[in-house]
């Protein structure tokens, strides 16, 4: 094994060595994951009571109180769908972004491909998912609702949107972090922000004229689809759910790209 | 042909800001931005200084080679040693390494509190650049040695600090990589832990086969473990060569040794700041030569700048022992009234002959009640206590080598009648 050392980091990923770190990548999410569980009174629960208690006080607000037409759909049900996404998108995006910071003292001893911590820093986040979604299917066994095959197929390509987009985000703005550490304050309201124009308290049929806002956010197909899907309610978009799939790659190799280009100064200014 | 490190003309560039904090923010970059064109009227250059941490470093390492790394704070021994460990890039030249490189430049990096000895071990055998198979084979060993073994499922937060330190070693004793970055990680825990380290790092040289770098303030541990050393010195290599020449020419440096250490009125937003601090003979004059029979002083200048009560604090310490203080002196001690107006003072502190032929190293600070030091800086190896006008009482010399101390004991012997 040879290792060359230069000024300038040529610019492109080394899937051999990723590989070869492997281990670590796996160590770093586990730690996550023990830590979160042993810091935490009640542990696992938290990833149900979290979105489950949204869920009550949005059905309360938009369900009852301001009567959001829902297709038919009980809120409850409606809102948890979209909340099981965007949570683990919300929550991954906010992990992945300070986890350079919050990992400074290793970054600043030891060398490892520095785009294993975001991506690693998501995956208790994944278990978080998980087991929040046991609690959707006993919501939709409650409500009687079943999803569609085609709904359970997508599945899985709205999840890789969901990583692709937190992923391009959140190795963009660990970078910026790194740099400016306002983004740790602007990332939270950036994340509100975001709740608004993506489907998740309202159905997207609510403001046509404004639909073009929701072309440009990746978690909008994400949602619309997986709720037509798995409630089996409507049709799927698939022209939204294309342009997604779209701007999360284009998301995530921006963001890429942008972390690459910048790693070799980490720890010199973290 | 069989050098497995070469270094070919490494240089590091740092742009130092004196306006700014090493990070940005955002708000500041985009007020620095409006505030240019403004900035331009007014003729006004933004401070951007280019530091050169590391200029030119150029050698060569062989298979199975030990080689020592010395210089003064500020030399470029941890900017090298990030370079070499991937931590940071050169700013120019190039370095090519044959093996597996493994970098220890702290014990302990990434351990977690939360989690027990055993995860730990886990988690920071990994960072380090171990396999899940290798601390698996090793595990028990790296338990042993940090000698652990009740505490395993013990989350590291309820650990005390020399448990902690001894896994910390303890795991990063275990790694074995072909080539070994070690940055003053002997210099934790007590000394007879120090020493059982120390011990270790010896026995991984001599099974060869290993190259190792290694920098270290402790000159006996250099010199212990490694044949050839480096001196740096500006970030330059002043010189190469058998570890003893090195070390001695590194200590009797007369040039690195100034007597009179000035400091830039560091930060204005320090309250306070040291200006300057004068090592000074028995006869009053600046010297870092002092003579072991006589007293010296140490007179340290200062400024406070607003109205607050702080004072000079003085920890001494051997180059032999570089994490335990000899002793540490207040300028507040004996009830002694420190000034609390704005201005600026001199505390000078006479140092009685006590201590025993040897190189030692200062810590001068600004400490109030509540902050631990508002200023202060480190200065290694700058006393020099020779023995030239002779001791200063009659002393038997056996065994009083190895003392940091040159005490006159006061005995008092009496004949002991047994009872009747």
């Amino acid at each position: 094994m040879e290792t060359i050392i230069k000024p300038v980091k040529p610019l492109r990923i080394d899937l051999q060595e990723l590989w070869r770190y492997r281990e670590l990548f796996y160590y770093l999410a586990w730690r996550d994951v023990k830590v979160r569980y042993k810091q935490t009174a009640i542990g696992v629960v938290w990833a149900v009571i979290q979105p489950f208690l949204m869920m009550v006080v949005l059905s309360i607000f938009f369900g009852r109180v301001l009567a959001v037409q829902t297709n038919g759909i009980p809120y409850p049900i409606f809102a948890f769908t979209g909340l099981l996404f965007w949570n683990y998108f919300s929550n991954a995006l906010t992990g992945a972004s300070n986890s350079l910071v919050a990992n400074q003292a290793i970054i600043q001893k030891i060398y490892f491909p520095r785009v294993l911590l975001p991506i690693a820093s998501t995956m208790v986040y994944l278990l978080d998912f998980v087991i929040a979604s046991f609690v959707l299917a006993g919501l939709m066994v409650y409500y009687h609702y079943a999803p569609s095959l085609t709904g359970l197929i997508l599945i899985a390509p709205c999840l890789l949107i969901t990583c692709l987009t937190f992923s391009g985000l959140g190795l963009w703005l660990a970078a910026l972090n790194v740099k400016y550490r306002d983004v740790r304050y602007a990332l939270p309201f950036f994340i509100q922000v975001l709740l608004f124009v993506t489907p998740v308290i309202y159905p997207i049929t609510l403001l046509n004229k404004h639909r073009w806002i929701w072309l440009f956010n990746p978690m909008s197909g994400v949602v619309d689809t997986m709720r037509a899907g798995l409630l089996s309610v409507g049709t799927i978009n698939w022209q939204l759910l294309g342009v997604s799939f779209g701007i999360s790659i284009a998301v995530f190799l921006f963001g890429l790209f942008y972390f690459n280009k910048t790693e070799h100064y980490f720890a010199d200014i973290v | 042909m069989d050098n497995v490190i070469e270094v070919k003309g490494i240089s590091k560039q740092y742009t130092i800001n004196h306006e700014r904090l090493p990070y940005h923010s955002l708000r500041d970059d985009l007020i620095g931005l409006l505030k240019k064109p403004i900035r331009w009227l007014h003729g006004h250059q933004e401070v951007q200084e280019p530091f050169w941490a590391l200029k030119g470093i150029t050698f060569e390492v062989k298979k199975g080679e030990v080689l020592g790394i010395i210089g003064a704070n500020g030399a470029g021994k941890s900017t090298l040693l990030k370079i070499l460990s991937r931590i940071t890039y050169p700013t120019t030249g190039e370095i090519v390494m044959q093996g597996r490189v493994g970098s220890l430049l702290e014990v302990g990096t990434g351990f977690h509190p939360e989690l027990t000895g055993r995860e730990n071990i886990y988690l920071n055998g990994v960072i380090l650049g171990m396999t899940k198979k290798e601390i698996d084979a090793k595990f028990d060993e790296i338990v042993t040695f940090a000698g652990i073994e009740r505490f395993l499922d013990t989350p590291v937060k309820h650990y005390s600090s020399g448990m902690y330190v001894r896994l910390a070693f303890s795991v990063a004793a275990h790694l074995e990589p072909d080539i070994l970055i070690v940055d003053e990680v002997l210099a934790v825990g007590d000394a007879e832990f120090q020493k059982k380290s120390l011990g270790k790092m010896e026995e991984i040289t001599k099974k060869g086969g290993r190259t190792i770098l290694f920098v270290s303030h402790n000159m006996d541990a250099v010199q212990a473990i490694c044949k050839k050393s480096i001196l740096l010195e500006h970030g330059s290599i002043k010189m190469m060569g058998d570890t003893k020449d090195v070390i001695h020419t590194y200590l009797y440096d007369k040039t690195r040794r100034e007597p009179i250490k000035t400091f830039e009125g560091a930060g204005d937003k320090k309250q306070a700041c040291l200006n300057r601090i004068t090592i000074l003979n028995d006869e009053k004059n600046p010297s870092t030569d002092l003579s072991i029979a006589k007293p010296f002083y140490i007179e340290v200048e200062y400024t406070l700048k607003s109205a607050f009560s702080a004072f000079v604090v003085l920890k001494l310490f051997s180059t032999s022992l570089p994490n335990q203080y000899l002793f540490v002196s207040w300028s507040n001690d004996n009830g002694y009234a420190n000034p609390s107006e704005p201005g600026t003072y001199r505390a000078r502190i006479k140092v009685d002959p006590i201590l025993n032929t040897g190189m030692y190293s200062y810590l001068v600070g600004i400490a109030t009640h509540t902050e631990d030091y508002i200023d202060y800086t480190v200065q290694n190896d700058i006393i020099s206590i020779q023995n030239v006008e002779g001791f200063p009482f009659p002393v038997v010399m056996h065994g009083r080598q190895d003392s940091f101390f040159l005490y006159s004991g006061h005995w008092n012997i009496t004949p002991v009648t047994p009872d009747l």
